[in-house]
């Protein structure tokens, strides 16, 4: 059991989302920023689908009820456990009483923490996924209050010492993102000029940024015609145009269906670039193919198993940063080889 | 038959394109295809979204590669294109409706508007049944098509902030009914006690897309009585397909 001590701005129970009900317009939620959730789950020895919770902008302070390994991946709000300051990106163990902290994201905009055994909150229509506006799953369909009483899922006792991921898992979270496109399904109701924008212009983010979607506002994407269509489904990644011309990006918990025609999709494997994107940072759009984006989501898999195969053999338990990694791929004799070279420098806080 | 047209939403969303209108004849189409994919492509797809003249399909490229599915598509649709004399009946909800008063406070304006009595607008709303074109908006939320054009009113000037779960509305020559509480500019003829979208219940939607709806005008004490019954989990919703209709 985890105790809410302080909530945080928006902090919800979230996991992969619910896809069963995007047919009866029941919107997918679950988390924002994938790539962290799951380094947060597999840090913790948790499948990648346990729900963790997602803090945004502003974290909360959390008591925890057992002994247990827990893992911060994502946004840094600079936690501390019982007043000591931790690391992101790092499994460690808390014993019963302990008080995690967070703040302010001083990068990014997410942070997820997750615990050995997961948020064992009631699954409803297949998932642990908060979804306030239809007061649907986690903690009363809602965002967390002080006082409340989070359950833990049963987990193995570990202990052990803290086991951080390499620095080439660790994503940086800029203030100026490139973000990759493939065109459709309604590019052909746009001028030339239109696509033009979008692929060379710099679009701010908004204050309306939220779970639902991330309005921009740059260079006016014109459309041939009109910005209406005949309303059809849409997917998180989207990027709606209405007559206004300004973007925007569809996000977790985005309607099934929508009346504005869409000129393309962010990539699967670049979401959680914008998911930690603040008001007032700067994206711009690149095009992008099928397969490559395809090739993409691919790599982002193998990092999932590299970073699982590396936290169960113990990882990299030494207290070591891992600075200016270089990797090359080289063939020699017709094999094919993958060097990675760093420089090692000790003394790290953690 | 129109060829079926091919698009991209993202590397995981394949949009299946039946042409541009709003048509019934098309959205048959579109919601037959769907249920195909939907029960022959299990496991493959993530998930298949009808809407009025196309579906979206949520796949994993790294199961099944979209040449594969769009492959896969075309076989499904020549078959159904052949098979369309044995298409299935299709099912009618019966939605039991308390019409004007509190229930529907916009009847009397669709009434007048319309140089109608109260009573007409009701007998014609619930004459037919409506297809279920798409579900969006809210969950649940369902588009119908077939309204008759003589009890069509205007939205509100001034949408109301909350309307209750339930109620059943008209705007322009559409109807519709909220399942749930949500905002709204729509004229609201009346409300059913029907839970229509229940997350607690196993079948957590009443309908489908592609179903129809029949609005069926019940009485105060008839409401309240369906009200108690879904409220204890014992109300047995009421449909029936059109083949037995036309018998």
């Amino acid at each position: 059991m985890i105790t809410v001590l302080q909530p945080g701005l928006a902090s919800t129970i979230q996991d992969e989302g619910r896809a069963e009900y995007l047919a009866f317009g029941l919107p997918r939620a679950g988390v924002m920023d994938r790539y962290a959730a799951h380094m947060a789950n597999l840090l913790c020895g948790n499948p990648v689908s346990a729900a963790v919770l997602e803090m945004t902008l502003m974290g909360g302070s959390f008591r925890f009820g057992q002994a247990c390994r827990i893992a911060l991946c994502g946004a840094d709000m600079e936690p501390r456990l019982n007043g000591q300051p931790i690391g992101n990106w790092q499994a460690l163990t808390v014993v019963a009483g302990d008080v995690l902290e967070t703040g302010y994201a001083r990068t990014g905009c997410r942070s997820y923490l997750a615990v050995g055994g997961g948020f064992a909150v009631p699954m409803v229509m297949g998932s642990r996924s908060t979804y306030t506006r239809a007061n649907l799953g986690g903690v009363e369909g809602r965002i967390l209050k002080a006082g409340d009483c989070l359950p833990q899922g049963e987990a193995p006792p570990v202990s052990g010492p803290p086991t951080r991921l390499p620095s080439r898992f660790i994503p940086a979270y800029p203030e100026q993102i490139t973000l990759r496109v493939i065109l459709g399904p309604q590019d052909d109701l746009f001028l030339p000029e239109g696509i033009a924008a979008l692929f060379s212009g710099e679009y701010l983010v908004s204050d309306e940024a939220d779970r639902m979607g991330y309005r921009l506002a740059g260079p006016e994407i014109r459309h041939r015609d009109k910005a209406d269509i005949v309303s059809d489904a849409l997917g998180i990644g989207a990027i709606q145009v209405p007559g206004s011309g300004q973007p925007i990006v569809m996000m977790a918990d985005c309607g099934t269906t929508g009346g504005y025609a869409k000129i393309g999709a962010v990539i699967g494997a670049d979401l959680w670039k914008l998911a930690q994107a603040k008001p007032q940072n700067t994206v711009r759009f690149v095009q992008y193919t099928d397969p490559a984006a395809v090739e993409a989501l691919r790599e982002e898999q193998n990092l999932y198993r590299a970073a699982a195969e590396m936290i169960s053999t113990g990882g990299s338990p030494a207290p070591t940063d891992r600075v200016g990694v270089r990797r090359l791929n080289l063939r020699i004799d017709g094999q094919a080889y993958e060097i990675e070279m760093e420089e090692v420098t000790g003394n790290e806080d953690n | 038959m129109e060829k079926l047209k091919y698009l991209s939403q993202g590397e995981t969303g394949l949009v299946v394109e039946f042409g541009d209108a709003i048509d019934p004849a098309v959205n048959t189409r579109v919601h037959d295809l769907a249920r195909r994919i939907a029960s022959e492509c299990k496991g493959l797809v993530e998930a298949v979204v009808p809407t009025y003249r196309s579906f979206l399909i949520f796949f994993d490229p790294l199961l099944i590669s979209r040449h594969e599915l769009t492959a896969k598509i075309d076989a499904l649709a020549s078959a159904a294109e052949s098979a369309q004399a044995s298409a299935s009946a299709a099912k009618i909800v019966v939605i039991p409706t308390l019409y004007g008063g509190e229930a529907g406070p916009d009847l009397e304006f669709v009434a007048g508007h319309n140089q109608l009595s109260p009573d007409e607008v009701v007998q014609i709303h619930s004459s037919t049944p409506y297809r279920i074109y798409m579900i969006g908006f809210t969950p649940g939320f369902p588009y119908l098509g077939g309204m008759s054009e003589k009890i069509a009113a205007p939205r509100l000037k001034v949408p109301r902030t909350k309307i209750p779960a339930g109620s059943v509305g008209i705007a322009g020559a559409q109807t519709g009914l909220y399942p749930v509480e949500s905002p709204g500019g729509w004229q609201l003829i009346g409300r059913t006690p029907l839970k229509v979208f229940n997350p607690a219940s196993e079948q957590p939607f009443l309908y489908s897309a592609g179903d129809f709806l029949q609005f069926e005008p019940i009485t105060a004490a008839e409401f309240e009585q369906i009200e108690n019954d879904v409220a204890r989990g014992v109300y047995q919703p009421k449909t029936f397909t059109d083949k037995e209709a036309a018998k």
